[in-house]
């Protein structure tokens, strides 16, 4: 005789995540739901609203666009800007494209990496600062070049990385 | 008397180098001294070392300041800035600096010179004259006035646009009632701009976006699709915000929208946002990426001309073959032509980057030479130090010494020497670069952003680090060497696309032509684990 099978109850679909990111997802799904193809802008939305896309977050952005958990999944860790941890309060992109490795970008990446204390996509303990590598900012010419938050930076000597992280450090 | 008018760039990479504080100090300074001056943002001019660069409008022209850091501007204040007064940032009349006179600026002729998001300052300036006119021609004569042109695609691979558009127009989508007329075909614009080197794209969107939306509107009106997206990369915050405020501009005032200029066509427009994967530059995986889906790569056939964006005919063109447009209509398909040499006609964009002296974006004819570029224009290197070797054509470009300098501009004349103009961007490296580490990179890149579809670019690139490293460190050399080439040879021919396909140039382009630099234990890029 076959044993007796326990079919856990689903709990609904993004019900493990906390209210407040739970309104973030849904309000990110419902301003671009019908658009075609709204994936993408969805992940888009509910990483400027959170920082990342938690991942509690994929069964009710599948379920409301009725995707499968797997698509959705497939997409977040298919593109490197969707991130699945909470990052800390500044993101900083450092160029490590060829313009910028021209002028220094290989030198800065270990001085940020030495003064941060932390790999790329690494978090500082202090929670302050997350450190993501990036491939070309489009600001070639004048490399090497950074991003803090949204704000370019050009011609970013180890000095200059240091104030500027000082700087953000010092506004939030 | 009416306010004097001040610009001051609000391109990204004038922000980068302090734009806005220059400016708000400009504001605060004609306040603090009761002088009537009105500041207007505009793009760049593309002389990006000179950046901030301040103008003001004299009755002999526009005068140029630069670079202006804010603590310079009280003391140019002093020097009587606002009448273009002497000082040691002034650089005389914009329009007579040798860098920016010699240029041909077709596409590129609005920016820098007018408030990129002012629909009047646009019109002013000659802009949707090229819609007008297109708006009097048949579909098929505004595909032929293309094809004359000859026109060829600016985003890498320069196939002839009139050839692509042309497809579209004669194609039959899947209409969404059967045997109806009502298929929906579209138009998309290839801005991922993912090649290190280039900004033209990005440049092109914030200092003059009616251009591109110009373009994309006449390219539907061509083909009969009334939808277009602009596929733009993340990493462009700025260009985001300058297109959709054009988007909405051009849609209120009726140049967007259920009837262009009282035409009866319709014609709308939307941005997407790309998530950092440079394989989404490629047309195909860039039309999953819209769908919403990861971005590999298609088989072709079919093309996205026939089988596009949501299985639809679909144009997709790179942002400058899109700002190549309105000129040509504005013009003449004639005039567009003249520009240029063999079977490259009309202007590039070239942008000059990484260690040069004076960075930023050339456009000029087909034709001169890239030795002329470095130097007349670009000045050298901004450490001081010989050129030892260029990249064009983004990181899939080979590595080009000194011996090939004098090559033409020209897409034939480059793959004659094995190289790609690409997109126009142009990296320079000075003589302490380790060719070694640069082949390296160009491994390691392709590992990274290989979209996984087919094994010897998906493993082989990673393969690929791991023979450069030994090959490095002197053990067995030979051996390695001609393993390495081996695994060029089979990401070649082995590829489906460019990523794993040209991968080998960067690499081979290194090892042909600067073979002392792999016979040392070189400085591994990734500094740390
Ligand atoms: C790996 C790869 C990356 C590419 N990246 C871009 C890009 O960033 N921008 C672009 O316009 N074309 C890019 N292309 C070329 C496109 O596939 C396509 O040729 C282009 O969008 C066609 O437009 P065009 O005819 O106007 O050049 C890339 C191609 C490959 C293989
Ligand atoms: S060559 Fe690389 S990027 Fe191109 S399809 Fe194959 S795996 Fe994808
Ligand atoms: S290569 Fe660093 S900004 Fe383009």
């Amino acid at each position: 005789m076959k044993a007796r099978r326990i079919i856990p109850i689903q709990p609904e679909p993004g019900s493990a995540l906390p209210p407040d990111e739970r309104a973030a997802v849904r309000a990110a799904i419902a301003a671009n739901k019908q658009r075609a193809g709204a994936l993408l802008p969805v992940l888009h939305g509910v990483q400027d609203a959170l920082g990342y896309v938690p991942k509690d977050a994929v069964a009710l952005v599948a379920y409301e666009l009725n995707l499968s958990r797997a698509e959705v999944h497939g997409v977040v860790t298919f593109y490197h800007y969707f991130r699945e941890h909470k990052p800390g309060r500044h993101v900083v992109q450092l160029c490590r494209a060829e313009a910028c490795q021209a002028v220094g970008a290989v030198a800065l990446e270990a001085h940020a990496k030495r003064s941060l204390g932390v790999d790329f996509h690494g978090t500082t303990a202090d929670g302050a600062v997350t450190l993501e590598p990036v491939y070309c900012l489009g600001n070639c010419a004048l490399g090497p070049s950074v991003m803090v938050g949204e704000k370019l930076q050009g011609r970013v000597t180890p000095q200059r990385f240091d104030k500027l992280l000082a700087q953000a450090r010092a506004t939030a | 008397m009416s306010a004097i008018r001040i610009y001051v760039p609000c391109d990204a990479s004038a922000l980068a180098v302090g734009a806005d504080e220059t400016a708000a100090a400009i504001v605060a300074e004609a306040a603090f001294r009761g002088v009537d001056a009105r500041v207007i943002r505009n793009g760049t001019r593309g002389m990006l070392w000179l950046e901030p660069l301040v103008e003001v409008e004299t009755a002999a022209g526009r005068i140029a300041y630069g670079p202006v850091q804010a603590e310079d501007v009280a003391a140019l204040f002093d020097a009587d800035l606002v009448h273009g007064g002497a000082h040691e940032l002034n650089q005389g009349l914009t329009e007579e600096i040798p860098y920016f006179k010699r240029q041909q600026r077709l596409s590129f002729a609005r920016v820098g010179v007018i408030d990129p998001l002012d629909l009047d300052d646009y019109v002013a300036h000659d802009g949707y004259r090229g819609l007008d006119n297109a708006l009097l021609l048949e579909p098929g004569a505004i595909v032929m006035a293309v094809s004359e042109s000859g026109l060829r695609g600016r985003g890498g691979a320069a196939f002839p646009t009139g050839i692509k558009w042309k497809t579209v127009l004669d194609a039959h989508g899947a209409s969404a009632v059967h045997d109806t007329p009502s298929e929906q075909k579209y138009i998309v614009c290839n801005a991922d701009e993912g090649d290190s080197g280039t900004f033209s794209d990005r440049m092109l969107m914030e200092g003059d976006p009616y251009t591109l939306i110009e373009g994309m509107t006449i390219a539907g009106l061509a083909v009969g699709a009334t939808r277009g997206y602009i596929y733009l990369r993340c990493e462009y915050p700025h260009a985001h915000r300058a297109l959709n405020a054009a988007i909405a501009t051009a849609t209120a005032r009726g140049y967007l929208g259920g009837d262009i200029r009282g035409s009866g066509k319709r014609f709308d427009l939307e941005v997407r946002l790309g998530a950092g994967a440079y394989i989404c530059g490629e047309e195909t995986a860039l039309l999953e990426s819209i769908e919403g889906k990861r971005g590999q790569i298609r088989f072709k056939p079919p093309l996205p001309a026939i089988k596009g964006l949501f299985g639809q005919p679909t144009v997709i063109n790179n942002v400058i073959t899109f700002a190549s447009v309105p000129v040509i209509f504005e013009r003449g398909a004639a005039y567009y032509k003249n520009f240029g040499m063999g079977r490259s006609r009309g202007t590039l964009p070239m942008q000059l980057a990484g260690n040069i002296k004076q960075g930023g974006l050339v456009e000029i004819a087909f034709g001169m030479s890239l030795r002329e570029l470095l130097y007349d224009y670009g000045g050298g290197t901004i450490s001081g130090r010989p050129i030892r070797a260029v990249q064009v054509g983004g990181p899939l470009g080979a590595y080009m010494p000194e011996s090939t300098f004098d090559t033409p501009l020209d897409y034939e004349a480059f793959a004659a020497v094995k190289g790609m103009l690409g997109h126009g961007g142009i990296v320079v490296f000075d003589d302490t670069v380790d060719m070694a580490a640069q082949a390296r990179y160009a491994m390691e890149f392709c590992a990274i952003e290989s979209c996984g579809k087919c094994t010897p670019c998906r493993i082989g690139s990673t393969r690929g680090v791991e023979v450069i490293d030994r090959l490095c460190s002197g053990l067995d050399s030979p051996k390695q060497e001609a393993l390495l080439r081996d695994l060029c040879e089979t990401m070649t021919f082995g590829s489906l696309c460019a990523l794993g396909g040209l991968t080998p140039y960067p690499v081979l382009s290194a090892l042909d032509y600067f073979p002392e630099d792999f016979r040392k234990v070189p400085q591994p890029l990734q500094a740390a684990g």
